[in-house]
């Protein structure tokens, strides 16, 4: 197939098994809902457009403790406006997936245009201590494979996962392949009595088995701070510390598990370059050159912005000299990289704003003086 | 101690068995009309002869949205005025569960405004209780979008100065296909319209006109429970007498009864159609658990 | 081998599909990498509208075109907005109907332009019967004129991508865009 990143995310959900898509017109997302409309119906799915980004937060979220894979897409401020009900989503450990097609911003800014303004909105975005899990494609290909992972992710730890893309691979169209089988996290039934079951308790994952509404489970979910049962415990110093914790360590302690990266010419290089999304793409054309050049570079691509690969990044900064953050905002993940590597390495950053990718050349210029 | 005798040789109310016992006592203060909505729900429902097992409750923040947490049923309890939308995908996700949402004036009618009105746009199967008490309780006696012009709040100390919402009249509007509004003193008359609006396959929204003398009642002069139900009674002026009475007449006066009842065809029956016509399936139900689609 | 190319007119001309076609016909029958991206403004007909192709037999990593080697103007705007990005000695290739060729005389004398004219507008309306197929038309002229895509490949992908039953009035637009003699 020869088809556009915001249309292989929806058929990689529809690949992982999503059969309910809420969600708001946005550019430059729209194609995502617009394929979703067209083909859930065809999979026993259903799609709903909704009044606004809030709600379609809170449909996804609904449907998915109907017992359904759920998704919405949006960019920039529909993305602010789903902040709420993504903490509802953490707190409630509900399993979504959320499409953010990242475009020129603050505010309604460039909306034909590509940007990666949103890395910290999708970190901190709601209120609140939360670790989300966030992925990132350069390619089409990728928009498909992560879309299955962050369904299978999403299911594993029961949290909701963003797609952080942006509007250059949104809307670029590639060829993509899409194999017969995939593998798929299905949702798992406890093997307690309802009676017996607490919904809300630390299994192996920190997090416990999901029962759908309608089950005789009768649990009550709620976004107040809850004890393992359900129940609403907003008193208790401990009860608050033990919840938030346990959902926060639930990603920190798989963290080595959910992240990841790739490397290219890393052993050898002076100089990393580390980015993520569409920036890649300069950035392997421009280690490809300056190698033809006799300028030892190398590239680390960072699939998953959060939860944000530290251990892979202090490893780069042990081998290279200098780090070079290549992102299209004016330095977002660049403070994550200085805080784990700035004593290793020194770190420098080629941001750009405006919605146009990077240039080769320019990329190469800074390279240069460094 | 001699609390607990008085109440052991009591009769347990017969809609205990629907109530999660240990989560008792309940928040809500002496005098407040949420029980009473409670127990006209339970009513309503047996009288629908709705399973209670396939009910799922949907709230947002407020007093009236801590209801859902005291009944054993499986229940979402929401973001400030998101119930609706929350309810919106459950019910399309799973189209066989009778999907009812409690929420409040504040909740329902100013951050869920929007919700609230698409879906009776919508005309999605859903039940909607709101317990109207002009005020927001949770958070201290603010006014609400419902207050009447001149009461006061914490937020009015010199009264408010704008129109409030005629919630039914506004759900009319919207395309609600069941609309009702009683005061928590019709207790039959409530009982009768869940009943109602629980068997009507579309949006159904029950407002419930209901006192809350902690915070309305003490600004406004209606100090006690009883005054509030009182000025209830004085008040309320069935539908259709007043149809028949000048704007002047009922300055002041809770308007009761049936705003509509005109059945059409629902959102979620529509979507699964939908799906049949494409696939030859119905819709799919806990396909998160399934390993082939 | 990379080659860039820019196909630009104005919005409802069908320029975009033009570069899908022609990325599919590369990537999916040719069985070369390509990479289609599109760049548009908030009107949804009129103002300008441009798609860009990169077709390469090695991997594709910077999707985005800033000196195409082609250079395909539909409009007259188009071709002045955008003549300055086309590398020295590319082609162009113009609806000679739609265009001023006086204004970029000097331009093309300076730069070695090969220049070459489809008349896809003409020929859509008067051969075909239907001013909407003049992209599937330029899309013939540019097979044939620049060979970034096999004759084959180009008719699948038209085949793969417009309307179920227009498929014969395309093929019969592509192919008299192909027999243009320019």
């Amino acid at each position: 197939m020869f088809i556009q990143g915001n249309e292989a995310c929806a058929r990689g959900a529809i690949k992982a098994g999503c059969r309910f898509f809420a969600g708001y017109p946005i550019t430059p997302s729209t194609e995502v809902a617009e394929e979703l409309a067209r083909i859930l119906p065809n999979y026993g799915g259903s799609f709903v457009q909704m009044e606004d980004e809030i709600a379609a937060l809170g449909a996804i979220i609904g449907a998915s403790w109907s017992g359904l894979k759920v998704m919405t897409s949006t960019s920039g401020p529909g993305f602010s406006l789903m902040q709420e009900n993504i903490g509802y989503g953490q707190i409630t450990e509900t399993p979504l997936v959320i499409i953010n097609v990242q475009r020129g911003s603050p505010s309604t800014g460039q909306p034909t245009m590509a940007a990666q303004g949103d890395m910290m909105q999708a970190r901190w975005g709601s209120h609140g201590d939360y670790e989300p899990i966030a992925l990132s494609p350069s390619s089409v290909q990728e928009c498909f494979d992560f879309t299955i992972k962050a369904f299978n992710l999403s299911e594993k730890y029961r949290v909701p996962v963003i797609i952080l893309t942006d509007e250059i691979i949104g809307h670029m169209r590639e060829k993509i392949t899409i194999p017969d089988e995939v593998k798929v996290t299905k949702r798992e039934m406890p093997q307690e009595k309802p009676e017996d079951f607490l919904p809300f308790k630390a299994d192996e994952n920190g997090t416990s088995p999901m029962v759908p509404f309608g089950e005789g489970y009768n649990i009550h979910v709620t976004g107040l701070t809850h004890d393992e049962r359900g129940y609403p415990d907003t008193s208790s110093p401990k009860a608050h510390s033990k919840l938030v914790k346990r959902l926060c360590n639930k990603v920190l302690n798989n963290r080595e598990s959910i992240v990841s990266v790739e490397e290219e010419f890393c052993d050898d290089a002076d100089i990393i370059l580390i980015s993520y999304g569409a920036p890649y793409r300069s950035v392997s054309a421009v280690v490809k050159k300056g190698r033809s050049e006799g300028i030892n570079l190398g590239s680390l691509k960072i699939n998953t912005p959060w939860p944000f690969p530290e251990s892979q990044v202090l490893k780069a900064a042990e081998k290279a000299k200098d780090l070079v953050v290549v992102e299209m905002n004016l330095g977002q993940m660049v403070h994550e990289v200085e805080s784990v590597a700035r004593d290793k390495a020194n770190i420098h950053l080629i941001s750009k704003i405006g919605g146009e990718l990077h240039k080769v050349e320019d990329i190469l210029s800074k390279i240069r003086e460094l | 101690m001699s609390n607990d005798k008085v109440t052991t040789q009591r009769s347990e109310n017969p809609f205990m068995k629907y109530l999660r016992k240990d989560r008792l006592p309940h928040i809500f203060c002496a005098g407040c009309g949420n029980g009473t909505a409670l127990n006209t729900f339970f009513r309503g429902m047996e009288a629908a002869k709705i399973d209670f097992d396939n009910i799922a409750m949907v709230s947002g923040i407020g007093c009236s949205s801590r209801i859902p947490g005291y009944v054993k049923c499986d229940s979402l309890h929401t973001a400030h005025g998101r119930a609706i939308s929350f309810a919106t995908g459950l019910k399309m996700g799973n189209p066989n569960l009778d999907v009812v949402v409690f929420t409040g004036d504040g909740d329902a009618a100013a951050i869920g405004g929007n919700h609230l009105i698409h879906a009776a746009r919508r005309n999605i199967n859903l039940t909607v209780i709101c317990i109207n008490n002009n005020i927001y309780g949770m958070t201290g006696g603010q006014i609400s979008p419902t207050s009447p012009k001149g009461s006061f709040g914490s937020t009015a100390p010199y009264g408010s100065i704008d129109k409030p919402f005629d919630l039914a009249e506004l759900v009319v509007a919207a395309g609600g296909s069941y609309v009702s509004r009683w005061t928590a003193i019709h207790g039959l008359q409530l009982a009768n319209s869940i009943k109602k609006a629980l068997n009507n396959n579309g949006f159904s929204f029950v407002e419930v006109v209901s006192q809350c003398p902690t915070y309305f009642g003490r600004r406004n002069k209606l100090r006690t429970p009883v005054e509030m139900i009182k000025a209830f009674k004085e008040n309320s002026i069935v539908k259709k007498k007043a149809d028949k009475m000048d704007q002047e007449e009922l300055i002041g006066k809770i308007i009761v009864g049936e705003f509509v009842n005109n059945p059409r065809p629902e959102f979620s029956e529509n979507i699964c159609k939908l799906s049949e016509e494409k696939c030859g399936k119905v819709q799919l139900v806990k396909s998160a658990y399934l390993n082939e689609f | 081998m990379r080659k860039e190319v820019r196909i630009a007119g104005f919005g409802g001309q069908g320029v975009i599909l033009a570069g899908i076609i022609i990325g599919r016909a590369a990537s999916i029958y040719d069985g070369i990498n390509a990479v289609q991206t599109q760049s548009y403004g908030p009107e949804a007909r009129g103002g300008a509208s441009r798609t860009e192709i990169v077709i390469s037999d090695e991997e594709i990593s910077y999707p985005k075109v800033s000196n195409p080697d082609i250079l395909v103007a539909m409009s007259h705007e188009a071709l002045i907005k955008y003549l300055d990005d086309l590398k020295d000695e590319g082609i162009l290739i113009i609806d000679p109907d739609l265009i001023n060729e006086e204004d970029i005389e000097d331009f093309v004398k300076e730069h070695e332009i090969k220049v070459y004219r489809a008349r896809a507008t003409k020929t859509a309306t008067e051969e075909i019967g239907l001013r909407i197929v003049a992209n599937i038309v330029m899309i013939g002229a540019i097979t044939n004129i620049t060979k970034i895509i096999s004759l084959d490949a180009a008719k699948d992908a038209i085949v793969a991508s417009v309307p179920k039953g227009t498929e014969e009035k395309n093929i019969k637009a592509f192919e008299a865009g192909y027999a243009l003699n320019s």
